[in-house]
């Protein structure tokens, strides 16, 4: 789900959002229930039609491809084998499927109106225990993370690499490790400064 | 008005706050010190980020340990790092975040955003990826998110830093046009013309508090 809003009019931007997500959680169900290489290529093709019907610009499309192309390639590669073609067309469909409708829900729906219809459709489970705030924000937070990880990723690798040790596995992963878990702490720090942590 | 009386503050062994009292009624006061002098301490206290070890401070007759969710709707607190403030992806959903919890409708929530970013010249931008605007742009927005709750008082700490020249301008320009008290934690002394009042901090301790130019005067000499 590594996109951004994309405004727009069509009737997939104007669908509500707690409509959009809880397709989006029935279709993950139906995806990991279904065997047949022939309908998950349907679901695929739904999926594909949706980025038409949404009006998805050739740019966004393109983006994603590439980096689903590349995961697929390497799930095929693996799950052929190790557990031969079947499998592989069945795992990578799958995958295709699922991805290429969660990112066109957060392309379409802005994640202000994910995380208020979360709020609202779990309100009722209040009685339970359950704190829709806390799990609409985590929602938000969870989709915020994959950019910000991105970024500070982005720059770890441009460091090593002006030291030269673009290679080097500890010259990524130690400060890109410091450097998530300090923004956490800071995050946190501005949450309970904008109020979060109070009841 | 916000109150520090006897306040001491320690991490584990090292103390970073001894002894500070310090009654502040102006619109404008900063603190000013050398890195570790503990001004950002004494500053995220008045919001309760921080609980002192030793007396108490008090904000607007509140306690902000004791009384932490009125206190924090009557002081909002920018940061330095205006990107671990964003919490949500584009620049109108992030203002719109800091209000809800205020009880109002969507749409409202969404308006009111609009017009704070517009009234800070961030008025295109509430559909852009807050991540992709620029330092100032994104420490403009850290702020629009902290005034569309209306405080009373405002607490920044080194918001600047990490500002080209411009952008600390433009940031001091508005810091000027604001309202609010505001509680300036900083260490680029140009911001702070316009000021009531400094108190400057060292080790701990404050060595001066006094109007702009005497205070400043202390600082230079304190690091030369």
């Amino acid at each position: 789900m590594n996109a951004w809003y994309e405004p727009g009019t069509t009737v997939v931007h104007r669908a509500p959002a707690g409509v959009k997500f809880v397709a989006l959680l029935v279709l993950a169900v139906v995806i990991f229930a279904l065997r047949s290489p022939g309908w998950l290529g349907a679901l695929c093709a739904v999926a594909v039609l949706g980025y038409a019907v949404a009006r998805v610009s050739w740019r966004r499309c393109w983006g994603l491809l590439r980096s689903l192309g590349l995961l697929v390639v390497v799930v095929f590669a693996l799950q052929w084998w190790l557990l031969g073609l079947d499998s592989a067309v069945v795992v990578c469909l799958r995958i295709g499927a699922a991805l290429a409708a969660a990112n066109l829900v957060t392309i379409t729906t802005r994640v202000d109106d994910l995380v208020t219809a979360v709020e609202r459709g779990l309100r009722p489970l209040r009685r339970f225990g359950v704190r829709p705030n806390r799990l609409g924000l985590l929602i938000g937070l969870t989709l915020q993370a994959v950019a910000t990880l991105t970024g500070i990723a982005a720059e770890v690798r441009e460091a090593a690499r002006a030291r030269g040790a673009d290679r080097s596995v500890v010259a990524f992963t130690v400060p890109f490790l410091v450097r998530t878990l300090r923004h956490a702490d800071e995050l946190g720090e501005a949450l309970a400064a904008r109020g979060e942590g109070d009841r | 008005m916000i109150e520090f009386e006897g306040v001491g503050h320690r991490y584990g062994e090292r103390v970073v706050l001894s002894d500070v009292d310090l009654r502040i009624p102006e619109r404008r006061v900063a603190f000013v010190g050398a890195n570790g002098s503990g001004k950002s301490t004494l500053a995220r206290m008045i919001n309760g980020l921080v609980a002192p070890s030793a007396g108490r401070v008090v904000v607007d007759g509140l306690d902000p340990v004791r009384e932490g969710r009125a206190v924090r709707k009557r002081v909002g607190f920018l940061f330095t790092n205006p990107d671990s403030q964003i919490v949500m992806p584009t620049a109108g959903e992030d203002v719109a975040f800091s209000l809800r919890r205020s009880g109002l409708s969507k749409d409202e929530r969404s308006r009111r955003a609009a017009e704070v970013l517009e009234r800070h010249g961030l008025g295109g931008y509430a559909d852009h990826p807050a991540h992709q605007l620029s330092g100032g742009q994104k420490q403009l927005l850290a702020l629009c998110a902290m005034l569309v709750l209306e405080p009373d008082i405002l607490v920044c700490d080194e918001p600047t830093t990490l500002l080209d020249l411009r952008n600390k301008r433009r940031f001091a320009e508005t810091l000027e046009g604001l309202a609010q008290q505001v509680v300036l934690v900083t260490h680029d002394l140009d911001l702070l013309s316009g000021f009531d009042r400094v108190v400057v901090l060292e080790a701990g301790r404050v060595v001066a508090d006094d109007e702009p130019e005497p205070a400043l005067e202390h600082y230079r000499k304190l690091v030369a």
